[in-house]
């Protein structure tokens, strides 16, 4: 999880990904921000987020995105 | 299909036998209405239908079974597209065989799905065949998902009254508006081609609004026939004249093909390998602007699919850079858009709401009349006229076609911009208004024995 949080204030250091929960429905991150989030998260995590993926639930919280992660993980 | 004098006949009897039948024989029904009506489109027509829902079948069955989920896929989506292609060299300027631009993409989607693990295979392929050729949609979609229509499809529809009435009575309002309104202005859209400077700008009006009374008409005849028949299938516009950029305007026509694109094109693009490389290296250079870089790339191949899936000739991917041109310049604008209201305040007032829906309406009519220009050279003269003054020639209408269209024209608009009151209106009301509508479509619709009602203009894409 700090690492997810570390390539988060990275991308958007404005945001405050502990408390936000509403990222996506409240406009915070737009899709140029998912699509480096994404990125990231193939670089850096070695995770591969696919298309189908790409949804706002998956992208409103910190939370929501480490869940991601690790069930893409297995 | 719904334009020959046979199918209202043909479909009254499908009706009556439809809610006769006990469960599974409706299915079997509705399958083999929808391959009869592919036949009566032609033997080439009825054969790529078979064969596209062969493939695909097969292709979705062989991923869950054999595994290799990858090469089956891509071999599926290489023959389909290569498929299109061969009918798009093939007949250039349409008409295409029947339906193929959108029950192909019906079919690939599907096949994604199931490879995404986000839908199972079908293991009964006339279940399936249903999905891929139900016949309210052969015309000119909606392109339906597998998982919400296939439950649509499924079988033990008892008779409701008010589904029927209501399938046909929204029918009969795309016949009003294909008969009365759309075929109506083909004759002035077919005398304004030619012309330059004011006559070109009234050329975009009548024909945007052709078009809109066209595609509209078909849809609200293919959701009204499913509707009768019990089945939902999804709503393609939802007034897309009331929209206040181009991107908005996109979310509001053509519904389905916007999210077809965004779903199989644009996401899996945003994702692939090389631009999430491409990103991050233009992060590295650029900063946070980089970021930009591969989501527009992959908007501007997502237009240009979408040019291209309108026809494989240099007006539509001239249409499709210049739709992805308003679009990225709408977004990079944000920002000053942004000072701009917050120096002047006049965001949210209804007069300026008013002005970016007109912008927003001659911005696509200009976009949408290359449609009519296979060479872009003379589409860019048009446009390069509009700053001349020039004549308007005779428009081949007399006074009184003129008065029915001006009328329709308002009928249409105004009913639709109140939908949601006129369906709360009396049952005795509502067939009140459609006798009118009848009466309104027989005696004012172009039709006839020397007349050709045509087809669909979305039918040849």
């Amino acid at each position: 999880m700090e690492e997810l949080l570390e390539i988060l204030e990275a991308l958007r250091p404005d945001v405050d990904f502990d408390r936000e929960e509403r990222l996506v429905e409240d406009g915070i991150l737009d899709s140029f921000d998912i699509v480096s989030i994404v990125a990231e998260v193939d670089g850096a995590l070695g995770v591969r987020i696919g298309a189908e993926e790409l949804v706002p639930e998956n992208f409103n919280s910190a939370r929501a995105l480490w869940a991601l992660v690790r069930r893409l993980r297995g | 299909m719904f334009l020959t004098y046979s199918f209202p006949l043909l479909f009254g009897l499908l009706l009556i036998a439809y809610y006769r039948l006990p469960g599974k024989a409706q299915r079997v029904l509705l399958l083999g209405f929808s391959i009869f009506c592919y036949a009566r489109a032609g033997w080439e027509s009825l054969g790529l239908m078979l064969l596209v829902t062969a493939l695909c079948w097969c292709a979705a069955r062989a991923m869950e079974r054999w595994g290799r989920k990858r090469e089956i896929l891509l071999g599926c989506l290489t023959t389909n597209f290569a498929l299109l292609a061969l009918c798009r060299i093939r007949f250039p300027m349409g008409p295409m065989p029947v339906g193929i631009s959108f029950y192909l993409l019906q079919c690939v989607g599907y096949c994604v799905d199931v490879y995404r693990g986000k839908v199972s295979a079908e293991r009964n392929i006339l279940k399936f065949a249903l999905f891929a050729s139900f016949f309210p949609q052969m015309a000119q979609g909606p392109i339906g998902r597998f998982d919400t229509l296939s439950r649509e499809l499924s079988p033990g529809r008892e008779y409701v009254r008010s589904e029927v009435s209501e399938g046909l009575m929204r029918m009969l309002w795309g016949y009003f508006k294909k008969l009365v309104v759309a075929d109506r202005l083909a004759v002035p859209v077919a005398a304004l081609k030619g012309s330059f400077g004011p006559g070109f700008l009234l050329l975009t009006v009548l024909y945007t609004v052709r078009l809109y009374a066209d595609f509209t008409g078909g849809m609200d005849m293919a959701l009204g026939a499913a509707r009768a028949l019990g089945i939902r299938l999804e709503e393609n516009f939802d007034r897309p004249f009331s929209a206040k950029s181009v991107a908005e305007y996109w979310r509001r026509w053509h519904i389905t093909l916007g999210r077809w694109m965004k779903e199989y094109v644009f996401y899996p693009l945003c994702v692939s390998r090389p631009l999430l490389r491409l990103g991050r290296a233009a992060r590295k250079r650029l900063g946070a602007r980089g970021k930009r870089v591969s989501v527009y790339i992959a908007t501007g191949i997502t237009w240009l699919a979408t040019g291209l899936w309108h026809g494989a000739a240099p007006n539509f991917l001239l249409w499709g850079m210049l739709n992805c041109a308003f679009v990225l310049i709408s977004q990079e604008l944000g920002p000053l858009y942004a000072r701009f209201h917050k120096r002047f305040g006049w965001k949210g007032k209804r007069w300026y709401a008013r002005f970016e829906m007109a912008r927003t309406f001659f911005l696509m009519n200009l976009i949408r009349a290359c449609d009519l220009f296979p060479n872009p050279i003379d589409y860019v003269n048009r446009l390069v006229s509009l700053v001349q003054w020039g004549t308007v020639p005779d428009l081949g209408l007399g006074a009184g076609d003129w008065w029915i269209l001006t009328l329709g024209t308002a009928l249409m608009f105004g009913a639709e911009g109140c939908r949601e009151k006129l369906s709360r209106l009396s049952p005795g009301m509502k067939w009140a208004g459609a006798a009118v509508l009848v009466l309104i479509t027989l005696v004012f619709g172009c039709y006839g024995l020397e007349y050709d009602a045509g087809s669909f203009i979305y039918g040849n894409f």
